[in-house]
């Protein structure tokens, strides 16, 4: 497809306001921050190049839909949609409060979520209903579905996934946030999942890789992996689990995160380049 | 009008109308030439068809899924409750062979606490035609409803004749006395209802004044029927091929508790145990669900009640009343 030219200031600075407000959400209850950094750029990069979603267009019959699957990544949305206007930016304040809808979750009260999410393996399925239904209607607009890798261990994922071709979904996506990681452990170290792209294309998909971080990469790959499908795609982001964020990064202790607001406080001048942060707060298993 | 017939007649007038399948298409074998790309079979995948039946409904469709009730019930449940019952989404989830209609296949495919775990799903419906021609009645208000709804599938033929007139969470009274005391008061639905009948009619035959109801919807219920019955009485039985724990009965005992009302209820289902699988005829004589089978298993009921009047009769001394 063709797709604007990237404008890098533009989405470095949007990825970095996005990041700051994950961190803003992982105190007074928290959230799983690391999962949240991860597709951080990967979101930021679809909603300015790939989606034809605004504000105006949540509701159009013609929009594409994206579904966050994995549900748990929701601090990442949330916080690009009151950058690109879907939300009022103080609603995230309202962040694990009774008097909103602001949670761990998606949840569809919120403008621009299409369906919630939060029992990993079910929005591929979700996803091949509204792209069948877009067949139906003869329209062009497509259905991305983001998927963990960890999510990839539930069985009712691969049982969609041949579904998805034997019914020729060539306007279904899948965005796999590789980040390497599920709840407790290393993927690799617990299910190996690699070769995902082979799995995939054994199954008949067409399959491609890229750094879920890199804007020119991603801006290649999607121009070129959306032309002349006649299949659907899946798109292997490799990512880091607490991408931009050292201190947190790669750490299998630092899924799901609830910092002082001092130790947020001083994630976000890490951000933005200062030294490593100490943490003193504790770690939380959640799962 | 077969269900297929009628399903394809309201596809015709309603565009919004999809039936999906996972591959199951003894009710639907037709349909995939009448509808074309409306027919959506996803193959032997429960969990699939349910989630993309969510999403399609989240484009305006109105969707009306099928495959064997045990596995649509308990392998897609979660997706049943949080992709369609959350969402509140018109899919009509269309569960074959139900209860003793699995007959010989064995306690893999019996669906027996199927009204139990979908009426606790918030949003679903629950529909339990008596038979074809019940279900030819309530299928346009449950497809009109616009919230999801689980159907308790049955292709038999009608053994009644029934109230044309249909209303989600209303019952009605097929044979018997309709209001006033009587001495009994079967409340049933499903494929058990003609058994019902066939005990009434002999109890009938004895003197004992008996109505029996057709629940048709148990989620929601008839309340108001359930306390009639309650009150207008002397024994109330429910029958059903369900375990008796989350069916009818606990629906009847909830009810009552709800209007602090006390009654005795002869319940009648299965125990916290399978049934045995056979020929549905076999099944029924085993488990003594046929006609004569209940209608001894009330007589005796009967007699157990000191306070209720005793019935010496002829039905009630061919062979035991024990289960």
């Amino acid at each position: 497809m063709d797709l604007k030219p990237l404008d890098r200031p533009l989405l470095s600075a949007r990825a970095l306001r996005v990041r700051e407000h994950i961190l803003n959400m992982s105190t007074d209850g928290g959230c799983f921050t690391g999962a949240s950094l991860s597709c951080t750029d990967l979101l930021v990069f679809l909603y300015e190049h790939v989606l034809n979603i605004r504000p105006d267009t949540v509701s159009d019959v013609n929009r594409d839909y994206l579904l966050l699957s994995k549900g748990h990544d929701v601090p990442a949305l949330y916080g690009l949609f009151a950058e690109i206007g879907m939300i009022d930016p103080q609603r995230l304040r309202n962040h694990l409060r009774s008097t909103d809808s602001i949670y761990w979750h998606p949840n569809r009260s919120v403008p621009g979520v299409e369906f919630h999410s939060g029992s990993l393996g079910h929005l591929l399925a979700v996803g091949i209903g509204i792209a069948l239904d877009i067949k139906l209607r003869g329209g062009t607009n497509r259905v991305f579905v983001v998927l963990g890798d960890g999510e990839l261990n539930e069985g009712s994922v691969w049982e969609a996934c041949w579904t998805a071709v034997a019914k020729k979904l060539d306007n279904l996506i899948v965005m796999i946030d590789r980040n390497h990681f599920q709840a407790n452990a290393r993927t690799e170290e617990l299910i190996p999942l690699d070769p995902i792209d082979a799995k995939f294309k054994a199954f008949g998909w067409n399959a491609f890789n890229v750094d879920g971080h890199d804007m020119d990469a991603l801006h290649a790959v999607f121009s070129t992996a959306l032309t002349g499908a006649t299949r659907p795609t899946v798109v292997i982001a490799s990512t880091l689990r607490g991408s931009g964020v050292p201190s947190i990064q790669e750490r299998a202790d630092r899924w799901f995160c609830n910092f002082t607001h001092e130790e947020v406080a001083s994630l976000i001048n890490e951000l933005h380049g200062a030294e490593q942060t100490t943490l003193t707060s504790e770690t939380m298993v959640v799962r | 009008m077969t269900y297929e017939e009628q399903l394809a007649a309201i596809a015709m007038r309603d565009e919004r109308l999809i039936v999906m399948t996972a591959e199951n298409h003894a009710a639907i074998r037709n349909l995939p030439t009448i509808l074309g790309d409306r027919f959506i079979d996803v193959g032997i995948a429960e969990q699939t068809m349910i989630g993309a039946a969510a999403g399609l409904a989240l484009r305006g469709r109105v969707v009306i899924v099928h495959a064997l009730a045990a596995f649509l019930t308990m392998r897609a449940f979660e997706f049943i409750r949080t992709d369609v019952g959350i969402a509140d989404l018109p899919v009509i989830m269309v569960g074959g062979v139900p209860g003793i209609l699995s007959d010989g296949n064995g306690p893999t495919h019996q669906a027996i606490e199927d009204v139990s775990i979908m009426r606790g799903i918030p949003n679903v419906q629950v529909f339990c035609p008596a038979d074809a021609t019940d279900l030819e009645i309530g299928l346009p208000h449950i497809i009109a409803s616009g919230h999801p709804c689980y159907i308790r599938f049955t292709s038999d033929v009608a053994t009644v004749a029934h109230n044309s007139k249909f209303h989600i969470g209303r019952s009605e009274v097929v044979c018997g006395p309709a209001q006033g005391l009587r001495d009994v008061t079967i409340l049933t639905y499903g494929t058990m209802m003609r058994y019902a009948v066939e005990a009434a009619s002999m109890l009938e035959a004895e003197g004992i004044c008996v109505q029996v109801t057709n629940m048709r919807t148990l989620k929601p219920v008839d309340v108001q029927r359930i306390v009639d019955a309650a009150q207008s009485s002397d024994l109330v039985v429910t029958i059903e091929d369900h375990f008796r724990t989350g069916g009818l009965y606990s629906i009847v005992a909830e009810t009552l508790l709800d209007h602090t009302i006390t009654a005795h209820v002869l319940p009648i289902g299965f125990g916290d145990q399978w049934f045995r699988p056979a020929r549905l005829s076999e099944v029924l004589v085993h488990h003594e669900l046929t006609g004569l089978a209940l209608a001894r298993r009330i007589i005796s009921a009967l007699d157990e009640y000191p306070m209720l009047p005793q019935h010496e009769l002829s039905i009630a001394t061919h062979g035991s009343t024990q289960h």
